[in-house]
């Protein structure tokens, strides 16, 4: 049987699916490349559990697959939220009109 | 830093990835959304820093120093015609990530002597394939998109029965890893596989679907840092894990509505090399001729006009059109017509390509109506421009059964009164599929590169 925080992590994984697709069904097709780029910088959530490999007291092998995982998951995190962020900006409405 | 601390910073972080994609609901908003998003990272990040168990920051600012700068150099450098690749290469790389973090956590496991229990041996299996073939699947698409390689199916003789075989092999590793999750060797082997698993998956996927691969490897990256989270037991891996999985779900699934196809036959239907064979019978003198024309003769056409809609495809991309459609648009309006831009859920190479390119052209976001919205307006419509889109405005997905397309929403462009289809040559799409819209009455080809005849096209309209 699966102890009581594995359980808790399946609750959360469960009700996270649900947040997400409630979420990202108002997102228009409009930003969809943003929207990919955008979530791809969130994957890059990674790099905390890849900082606590690195960073902690280990042997070689953990420390540089920790060190390796930290630079992938940070070039996600920064290029992500950055090219998503100077697509976003391009994003303008017609000056002319106002809707 | 106290453990209770650190997991109310992940809630925060959490709470403002969710607002952030909240926010991306609206493009007056979007901007902010993608900052809250960084924001919570930003956190996340610093109170892992601060966690008491980080002992050794040197490894730790290092990689996290050079991680930044490729990130931000690749970000800032990117053309914006490149974009579906920059995506493949960042969802290869939070593959990349997860396959990583697992076997560092394998092996710290190993030198502490602690048999991992309960989920963990089957989360670790996850990260690792779907981490693995998140990891190849990307480059192959990257390379694809890239041109390093073909874009066409690569196909050989038996494939799918290789590829169930090497499925099965993996399937057997996945169960014994999951038996024996500290087996290194174990490890490695199944880490080998996932990767050639990805290789195999995406090799035989021809270039137009890629908008459905990339948003399926999305979705991947995500459950890979899901499955990483339940390996760790961090609440906020498995959070921003499934809301990226969920929102690559919904892409892949609004990808393959679009184009009338299953993910199934998406993935291993090989759709381009057989359609290629089938369409045959479609071809050539039964079709009539189509009719080439200058870009003068357009500007006659157009001077008459008051409605006109363009639809923009790959095509437009490669040419790196965009900014001579957004002067051409210009002179257009000047002149009194209303112009309005089609798109297509699957044009371009990733979802929503299109709009970042005439985004990035100036084009205001107001003026780029999607397919359900702008579809009964085309018989209103006076002129309509196809700009490098070809099976997106192809009639016989309604009207001929025999298509491969058939079934498929399409632009129905040919209902406007008249057509200008600006393209290299009378070559088939990617598909590899005929285009009776080509040869209706009302169409009008004018061959060359993209760009090269939207700028001939506004000079001929300006000097009219």
């Amino acid at each position: 049987m699966l102890e009581a925080p594995a359980i808790a992590a399946l609750t959360i994984l469960v009700l996270a699916l649900f947040v997400g697709v409630e979420v990202i069904s108002k997102v228009p097709p409009l930003l969809h490349t943003p929207l990919m780029s955008g979530s791809n910088a969130v994957s890059g959530i990674t790099v905390v559990g890849a900082i606590l490999l690195a960073g902690s007291e280990n042997n070689p092998l953990a420390t540089w697959l920790g060190f390796a995982a930290v630079v992938f998951a940070t070039v996600n995190v920064v290029g992500g939220f950055l090219v998503t962020n100077r697509m976003l900006a391009m994003f303008k409405k017609n000056p002319k009109s106002d809707k | 830093m106290s453990t209770t601390l650190i997991q109310f910073a992940y809630l925060v972080a959490s709470v403002l990835f969710i607002l952030g994609l909240r926010n991306l609901s609206s493009p007056r908003t979007a901007s902010m959304g993608n900052q809250m998003a960084a924001m919570g990272m930003l956190i996340a990040i610093v109170a892992t820093l601060l966690v008491q168990g980080v002992v050794d920051y040197s490894v730790v600012i290092a990689g996290l120093v050079v991680g930044s700068l490729i990130g931000a150099i690749a970000a800032t450098r990117i053309q914006m015609t490149d974009m579906p690749q920059m995506v493949a290469l960042l969802n290869g790389f939070g593959g990349a990530a997860s396959v990583l973090v697992a076997g560092a956590e394998v092996s710290s496991r190993i030198t502490a002597g602690d048999e991992p229990s309960g989920i963990v041996p089957g989360a670790i299996v996850a990260s690792v394939l779907i981490g693995g073939l998140t990891l190849t699947g990307s480059l192959i698409a990257f390379a694809k998109l890239q041109e390093l390689m073909r874009g066409a199916p690569i196909q050989y003789p038996a494939q799918q029965y290789v590829n169930a075989l090497i499925g099965l092999v993996t399937l057997g590793t996945c169960v014994a890893l999951a038996m024996a999750p500290l087996d290194l060797q174990l490890f490695a082997i199944l880490t080998a596989l996932a990767l050639l698993l990805g290789i195999l998956l995406v090799i035989p996927i021809g270039g137009a679907d890629m908008p459905v691969v990339i948003a399926l490897l999305n979705s991947y990256s995500g459950l890979a840092a899901c499955a990483t989270g339940f390996v760790l037991d961090n609440s906020a891996l498995v959070i921003s894990g499934s809301l990226v999985g969920a929102s690559g779900l919904i892409l892949t699934k609004i990808m393959c509505d679009a184009m009338n196809r299953s993910l199934g036959n998406v993935l291993f239907g090989a759709f381009g090399a057989q359609s290629a064979t089938v369409s045959v019978a479609g071809d050539g003198a039964d079709q009539g001729t189509a009719t080439a024309y200058t870009p003068i003769d357009a500007a006659v056409i157009f001077s008459n006009a008051r409605s006109v809609i363009v639809v923009p495809g790959y095509g437009m991309a490669v040419a790196q059109a965009q900014h001579a459609v957004r002067e051409l648009t210009d002179t257009l309006a000047a002149n009194g017509m209303e112009v309005n831009f089609a798109i297509h859920p699957v044009a371009g190479r990733m979802p929503g390509h299109m709009n970042v390119l005439l985004a990035e052209a100036d084009v205001p976001y107001e003026r780029l109506v999607e397919m359900d919205e702008i579809n009964p307006r085309f018989p209103e419509t006076d002129v309509v421009l196809v700009l490098g889109a070809n099976d997106v405005v192809n009639p016989a997905a309604r009207e001929d059964e025999s298509s491969p397309i058939y079934g498929m929403p399409v632009l129905e462009v040919d209902r406007a009164q008249h057509v200008f289809v600006i393209k290299r040559s009378m070559n088939p799409g990617f598909a590899g599929i005929q285009n009776p819209l080509f040869f209706k009455e009302n169409t009008m080809m004018i061959f060359g590169d993209a760009k090269k005849v939207v700028i001939e096209l506004n000079d001929a309209v300006k000097n009219y």
